[in-house]
């Protein structure tokens, strides 16, 4: 049984299979699009067209590297507005072609830059959720790794949000709550027990709904065995999904988001 | 990550004291509340002592025009006309979701501060005789940040306006999502946002009003998604807060970095308007869609 904190830390292990990984295995073919058509490509977030167990589906990933030169090719999978626009740009396509999305989530959360800045990062994000609200074809998240604040929730407002069994999602890192509640970092350790991160945590109160189990040797040890369950389980979701009206998809995912909070009326 | 650097700034310290210093996160690094007990206030903005009775109800300094931060009762009564604003559920408090050590203690504290029950009041009123469903949030209370109250409260405004057929007001301030309810504040970025596509599919018209300061979660949904968008000037609106970037380019920013002006020269606003303007210009605005009510 690992502690939250030794989750966080195997969710960033730098060996973790990335994004362009888990969608080498899990689909029969896959075509990479690139590009905002506004400003850039972003390279901390990739996507396309893939087919799943014949299913023609969008892919969209943040994606980061094993090694620091890919890291720094991939800014450490911390997406800038581009990135998010290259995401809204597929999953717009996706609609228009009535195909499925499929997301893949790895980041510690939105990159903190100047140009982000300038380009709206804000709004970029904003406007993914505001998206996805309407979108009118079903949207599976999965969370790869580790999933930090609005720069992961972007990419995780759709229908279900599934987590590998070492994943984690918090309103911002352990690290970083330390430091703004206690002033203190080095009290991540704490902080992540606090702040109920883990799979099992997230599934009780109702923010993701399954956990996808990892092997025994390692997931960078051993793929095959979580993406052989995670095909299986994206093409039953999916066919379950797509059996939906439009108007029942959208009443789902409205009611799946309206539920969050806690207050006393 | 200075291999990220975009653009040259001036340097704000040695690298090796920077890559040091512990990170401070965008949601809480605000300046310290403007208005002290007393007499006497220092406007932020030219840093002059300002007598307060010299200050009508707009809180705008007389020395430099600076606007002061307003809390969200003062702002209503700027905003609507008199006796029009009726209060949606004025009675909502904030549990505590993660079982945060202390939290309520803190919750008493903003509570006493801001003289409100949460960081936001929600309601129907109208302005210049035009109905309208307004929110409008209070930086005096744990900097306007948001978790469970605050998202559920604009989630059931917008979901009001959208029943009427009218439009919403929403006058933003926050340094982001609240951090002691943890994972399910980033859930109200969602659900705001998911409301706000409703009332829009309806035809309606949202109108966002950025205040100082705008940042982290509430900035990246509902701050940012109006049709239109309005700031008061000098407002901080921005992600991730300045000194995360600082870190992360190990550069000091210019000091009109995430104002409005800022925001406007680059495009994710429309206007600027002065607090004294404020009322009349959401008033033509609404004329200018073809709202009834109107005074004339």
């Amino acid at each position: 049984m690992k502690t939250a904190a030794e989750i966080v830390a195997e969710s960033r292990k730098v060996q973790r299979p990335t994004s362009l990984e888990f969608i080498a295995e899990i689909f029969d073919d896959f075509i990479e699009l690139h590009g905002d058509r506004a400003f850039a490509d972003d390279k901390a977030v990739v996507g396309g067209i893939a087919s799943l167990k014949g299913m023609p589906v969008t892919v969209i990933g943040v994606q980061k590297g094993h090694t620091v030169a890919e890291n720094v090719e991939r800014r450490f999978g911390a997406p800038n507005p581009d990135g998010y626009r290259k995401t809204i740009r597929l999953m717009k396509q996706a609609e228009k072609f009535n195909r499925p999305v499929i997301t893949f989530i790895n980041t510690m959360g939105a990159y903190p830059g100047v140009g982000a800045e300038e380009r709206g990062q804000g709004e970029a994000i904003a406007r993914c959720l505001f998206e996805t609200a309407g979108l009118k074809v079903p949207v599976i998240s999965v969370f790869i790794g580790e999933g930090g604040s609005g720069g992961a929730l972007a990419l995780a407002a759709g229908d279900k949000v599934w987590m590998l069994q070492y994943g984690m999602y918090a309103v911002l890192s352990p690290e970083g709550f330390a430091s703004i509640l206690w002033r203190d970092p080095t009290r991540s350790g704490e902080a992540a027990d606090l702040m109920k991160l883990t799979a099992k945590d997230l599934l009780a109160n109702g923010v993701i709904e399954k956990i996808i189990p990892e092997p025994e040797e390692g997931l960078e040890n051993n793929l095959k065995f979580t993406t052989d369950i995670l095909r299986e389980e994206l093409y039953d979701e999916l066919t379950n999904l797509c059996a939906k009206t439009t108007e029942e998809l959208l009443e789902e995912r409205y009611e799946r988001f309206r539920k969050f909070g806690e207050f006393n009326n | 990550m200075n291999l990220f650097k975009r653009k040259n700034y001036i340097p704000l310290t040695p690298r090796t004291e920077a890559v040091q210093s512990p990170k401070r996160d965008a949601e809480v690094v605000m300046e310290e509340p403007i208005i002290p007990d007393g007499m006497w206030v220092k406007c932020r903005h030219c840093q002059k002592l300002i007598y307060k009775k010299e200050m009508d109800e707009y809180q705008i300094c007389p020395k430099c025009g600076g606007h002061f931060r307003i809390g969200a009762l003062d702002r209503i009564a700027i905003t609507c006309d008199e006796g029009s604003f009726v209060e949606y559920d004025a009675s909502m408090e904030s549990k505590n979701p993660m079982n945060y050590p202390s939290y309520e203690k803190v919750l008493d504290k903003a509570r006493e501060k801001s003289g409100t029950k949460e960081g936001i009041i929600c309601g129907r009123c109208k302005i210049d005789g035009y109905d309208a469903v307004i929110a409008v949030m209070d930086s005096n209370f744990m900097m306007g940040s948001m978790g469970s109250v605050v998202g559920e409260k604009i989630t059931r405004a917008i979901e009001h306006a959208t029943e009427m057929k009218l439009p919403i007001v929403i006058f933003t301030t926050s340094g982001g999502a609240r951090m002691q309810e943890g994972i399910i504040s980033l859930m109200q970025m969602a659900k705001t946002s998911a409301a706000l596509r409703r009332h829009s599919e309806a035809g309606l018209l949202y109108i966002t009003v950025i205040t100082d300061p705008t940042t982290g979660g509430v900035s990246a949904s509902f701050a940012n998604l109006g049709d239109i968008i309005l700031a008061e000037p000098k407002a901080v609106i921005g992600f991730a807060g300045r000194r995360v970037i600082e870190g992360t380019i190990n550069e000091k920013l210019p000091d009109d970095f995430q104002t409005s002006e800022f925001q406007l020269e680059h495009g994710f606003i429309d206007k600027i308007v002065d607090r004294r303007e404020m009322k009349s210009t959401l008033s033509r605005l609404f004329k200018l869609h073809g709202l009834k009510g109107g005074l004339e």
